[in-house]
């Protein structure tokens, strides 16, 4: 037996969770003799068919980016090019498994040697590929999928974890990878526990192992009093989450009973149907990206209304906080967001953006106010960093009703309130006295104020919102936003995560919007300040 | 045989010819019956424009001039969609309008 080791990563998404590994991705096949050419030839063949039909099925339970990659995928294999070299190396010889496993390796290395990003980022979906046709080959497809499982592996396909059962629990631990990946948002939504950057010191061939997606790190081979030790950790986790749901339908109030609005940060309409609307007080930040699929059309006016009023449907009366188009930074979108910024976080992005292409803000500015009158409906503008970006976008939106109006159409202005996400807006709110609210944005504002990007892996340890800048920062907006009778609140990731919350608390803040998972963590949390 | 019909291209869009613009790529060029190809040099190596695999491969980054010939019945329809498609930052709207 393997002598018992601890692992250091970072987090990715928290949770404990002790099992079985299942290496992923290293999948190489123990090279066979080849056998007759014809019959190699018609293994690889249906092996890439049924690789396409299980690519295909995933992508219709699919939408948005995780669509368009399988869509990539399942190109790439009806490709007859990648085939073809894979048949014509069986006819000099090659088993079905060696032959596809070449022809994949050197298509890889062509990915990999790439200078730009774009093209080397890749080599990973044609890993995802590659493993795929090598394990139908093998007669492993079922087995990858096994629920309970802690998976690892270099980094994760995001068609794997889309297709993985995790009903019964289950960990990702992974050498490389991200937090901000495609794969961290899919697991701290799920409640995946999740551990990255674990690098070459993962040894392998453990076949039990704990991960510890809170601390961010992984237990391979642990001994007995160990699993034991952590099984009763995750039972009081476990048993805290108990707790925390007979929060979930309650009113937030602090232990004084000061009641505290917690809101929820929405992405996705479809988010909306699995949540109870008399468990929050409304959606504190709806984002508005997911109307504009990267690369597909832009939404007309007709869409993008239909979608905002049944959000509205949904909160009954509630406040929805609709915020207007975020794209650029870690949102690029093909066909609006600038090219070729060496740093686009900083660039044109959010309001600056939407102000440079009046003819979509407008689109979005009209649905907004015809929706209005179906609730609650405030606009929120990202990126804010000059008065005048609120000015001008307010005139905008005036123009967009009294055009409405004169149309016929029934509309009503909604507040305009602006996100507080870039220092000089943090540091000086009074410029903004006409603002309706102020949103706090932490996860922007904390990556400006400490100088550390956040897509950038090796400053990740300067992302840490429990700053004493930020803490003040947070305090002297809800101060200004009390004695202004502006309402402020607070969005970011910041809100979600318990030992931030006193902090807020002494801030002054009343209103929080929290991802839906975190919900009754936070109210629970909240309950014991 | 007729001549190639030829047209060359700059990949303005800031990420170039990647995966999901690849995809629309080669389906659009796949709509043609002509033979279509793409390179990255005039004088080659010249690749199929309807395989997504040679497509990816050539790497057409940002900046990178794309070459497109196209020889058949409908050369100058592929040719005009396809450079459109490019040209357009593989906005596949304009591109339709722009072909018609």
């Amino acid at each position: 037996m393997l002598p018992a080791v601890e692992i250091r990563g970072r987090p990715a998404s928290e949770g404990i969770f002790s099992g079985p590994v299942v290496a992923l991705g290293a999948t190489r096949i123990a090279s066979r003799p080849a056998r007759d050419a014809a019959l190699e030839r018609s293994e690889l063949v249906s092996a890439i068919s049924a690789a396409i039909v299980t690519i295909f099925t995933l992508a219709a339970k699919n939408v948005g980016d995780a669509a368009d990659i399988l869509e990539f995928q399942i190109a790439m294999l009806e490709d007859d090019a990648l085939k073809a070299r894979a048949l014509a190396a069986i006819d000099q010889g090659a088993s079905a498994a060696d032959a596809w496993w070449t022809t994949l390796e050197s298509e890889i290395a062509g990915y990999v040697s790439s200078n730009d990003d774009n093209f080397s980022a890749r080599a990973a979906d044609l890993k995802d590929i590659r493993d795929r046709v090598m394990r139908t080959l093998a007669g492993e497809a079922l087995t990858q999928m096994q629920s309970g499982s802690i998976f690892v592996s270099d980094d994760l396909a995001p068609t794997l974890f889309l297709e993985t059962d995790w009903s019964q629990g289950g960990a990702i631990a992974l050498k490389h990878g991200s937090s901000s990946s495609h794969v961290a948002i899919l697991a701290r939504s799920r409640g995946v526990p999740m551990v990255i950057d674990l690098g070459e010191a993962w040894p392998g061939n453990y076949e039990h192992a704990i991960v510890d997606g809170t601390a961010g790190l992984v237990l391979a081979a642990p001994a007995p009093a160990l699993v034991e030790a952590y099984t009763k950790r995750s039972a009081a986790e476990t048993a805290q989450r108990d707790t925390d749901r007979q929060f979930l339908m309650k009113a937030a109030r602090r232990r004084n009973g000061a009641r505290i609005d917690v809101l929820l940060n929405i992405a996705r309409v479809e988010e909306l149907e699995q949540i109870d609307p008399a468990s929050c007080d409304g959606i504190g930040l709806m984002r508005s990206e997911f109307l504009f699929r990267d690369g597909a059309a832009l939404p007309d006016e007709e869409e993008q209304y239909q979608a905002c009023r049944s959000m509205l449907k949904w909160a009954d009366g509630k406040p929805v906080t609709i915020r207007t188009l975020d794209v650029g930074g870690d949102k690029p979108h093909r066909g609006l967001t600038g090219e070729g910024k060496s740093n686009p976080f900083l660039g044109l992005r959010g309001v600056r953006l939407t102000l440079a292409r009046p003819d979509v803000f407008r689109t979005q500015l009209r649905a907004l106010a015809r929706a209005a009158i179906h609730g609650t409906l405030k606009i929120m503008l990202p990126m804010v960093t000059l008065p005048r970006e609120l000015e001008q976008s307010a005139v905008l939106l005036d123009q967009c009703v009294s055009e409405l109006q004169d149309e016929g159409k029934a509309c009503s202005r909604p507040p305009l309130g602006i996100m507080v996400e870039v220092p000089a807006v943090a540091i000086a709110p009074e410029l903004f006295a006409k603002a309706a609210f102020f949103s706090i944005g932490t996860n922007d504002l904390t990556q400006f104020v400490m100088a550390s990007s956040r897509d950038e892996t090796s400053a990740a340890d300067l992302q840490d919102a429990d700053h004493p800048a930020i803490a003040r920062l947070i305090a002297g907006v809800t101060a200004y936003g009390r004695a202004n009778q502006i309402p402020v609140s607070l969005c970011g990731d910041m809100a979600s995560v318990p030992r931030h919350l006193p902090l807020l608390m002494e801030a002054g803040l009343t209103s929080l919007s929290v991802a839906p998972a975190a919900l009754a963590r936070v109210k629970s949390a909240l309950s014991r300040i | 045989m007729k001549d190639w019909l030829m047209k060359s291209v700059v990949v303005t869009h800031s990420i170039g010819l990647h995966a999901r613009p690849s995809v629309k790529f080669t389906k659009l060029a796949k709509g043609f019956s002509s033979a279509v190809e793409v390179a990255r040099s005039l004088t080659g190596p010249w690749f199929n424009a309807k395989s997504i695999v040679k497509v990816m491969a050539i790497k057409a980054g940002k900046g990178s001039t794309l070459h497109l010939r196209a020889r058949g019945s409908d050369a100058g329809d592929a040719i005009t969609t396809l450079s459109g498609f490019v040209a357009s930052e593989f906005d596949e709207d304009r591109t339709n309008a722009a072909s018609g």
